[in-house]
């Protein structure tokens, strides 16, 4: 009966769809007729400064401690185990916070990171490490990821605080001292092949070089 | 009549005995100038020694006392950071001293390959010292000290 009122019956939403964007199209590859070319420039650079502000300052709020542990998969696992350790408090009061070591300071591989984390979401939309004892579970796969990456870009995030350049040997204890001059000046290791565990704890070791 | 002059004598004692006791302050070492029933400041905590210079054992017997810090070393059924330097086939890389061989026993005196369960949790034993002035003097006397003060030409 309502068809027959609008007399022509009703094209599916898929037809209406597809014409639009044929119409869209048209406009778009023609020359305005209406605005200024200096009306157009000005306003495609406004759109460009806020899109590239609006996605840089949404980029930036995910790069923050309260971002990071507003899940509790973090807030109740890692970011519980970060409390205790010197990163997190210390005598001079200067935290690394999430980011500061999980994220590069780099900005495409930031970007590159930050699509990796695309995998992190699915993980957290189904429940991949809801519970403790999943978290556990998967405790020595999320380390070797670090690690790796640590391994791979020679413990850049490390080194963005902790350069061997500004390290003075003759402040550190001289277990430490030796150790940096034979290891780390040398390039023989990196930040990362000594200092497992230091911000988490560590999995099982079972079968990592140099733990038994 | 006694019996009430006695219970009034009772009366005084205890009632000054319990306050002198209240008011009584005991300067130990450890305790300081703090009355026993007030509880004083927590001490400052100290530093560790962080030297790696090997401490002189007491006796033959004693567990060697660890001469560096270990903060958040993690030692549990995950891992043992202590092992990272102190394993036998880490040592030569670190220069650290090896894990005794006694370690390697079983409680029936069988060897095993590496370090066994019941001697993995290093700081049972060996624990880290702090930088402090001890509260309480210590005149322990090793065996060597003791032994030298034998008579000269007397048995050994």
């Amino acid at each position: 009966m309502s068809a027959a009122d609008q007399g022509a019956p009703r094209r599916s939403w898929l037809v209406r769809l597809w014409a639009f964007v044929v119409e869209l199209w048209d406009v778009l590859r023609r020359p305005s007729s209406v605005f200024g070319l200096g009306v157009l420039v000005f306003a495609g650079f406004v759109a460009g400064v806020v899109f590239w502000g609006g996605f840089n300052t949404a980029l930036e709020v995910t790069n923050t401690e309260k971002f990071c542990t507003g899940c509790h998969e973090m807030r109740d696992n890692v970011f519980a185990e970060l409390k205790p350790t010197i990163h997190f408090s210390n005598r001079s009061g200067v935290r690394a916070s999430c980011p500061d070591c999980h994220v590069p300071h780099n900005w495409t591989d930031k970007i590159a990171r930050k699509m990796q984390a695309s995998k992190e979401v699915w993980g957290h939309l189904f429940g991949t490490i809801n519970t403790r004892e999943k978290f556990v579970d998967h405790r020595l796969e999320l380390a070797l990821h670090e690690w790796a990456r640590f391994k791979a870009n020679d413990s850049l995030e490390c080194r963005n605080c902790h350069s061997a350049e500004s390290m003075d040997i003759t402040k550190q204890s001289p277990r430490a001292s030796v150790a940096h001059q034979r290891f780390l000046f040398t390039g023989e290791k990196t930040c990362i092949d000594c200092h497992k565990g230091i911000a988490h704890h560590l999995p099982d070791m079972r079968g990592i070089p140099g733990w038994q | 009549m006694i019996g009430k002059h006695w219970l009034l004598a009772l009366a005084i004692i205890s009632a000054t005995a319990s306050t002198s006791l209240v008011a009584q302050t005991v300067s130990s070492g450890l305790r300081g100038p703090t009355p026993l029933n007030e509880e004083g400041p927590a001490a400052p905590m100290t530093p560790l020694r962080n030297t790696t210079e090997k401490k002189v054992r007491s006796y033959p017997e004693q567990p060697p006392v660890i001469p560096h810090t270990t903060e958040g070393y993690q030692i549990d059924m995950n891992g043992n950071k202590c092992l990272s330097c102190h394993a036998r086939a880490r040592t030569a890389e670190s220069q650290a001293p090896m894990v005794s061989i006694t370690h390697f026993m079983d409680r029936d005196g069988q060897f095993l390959a590496s370090v066994s369960p019941r001697r993995f949790f290093c700081t049972e034993c060996h624990v880290p010292q702090n930088v402090v002035k001890p509260p309480v003097d210590n005149d322990f006397i090793d065996i060597d000290t003791l032994l030298s003060r034998a008579a000269p030409g007397g048995r050994r």
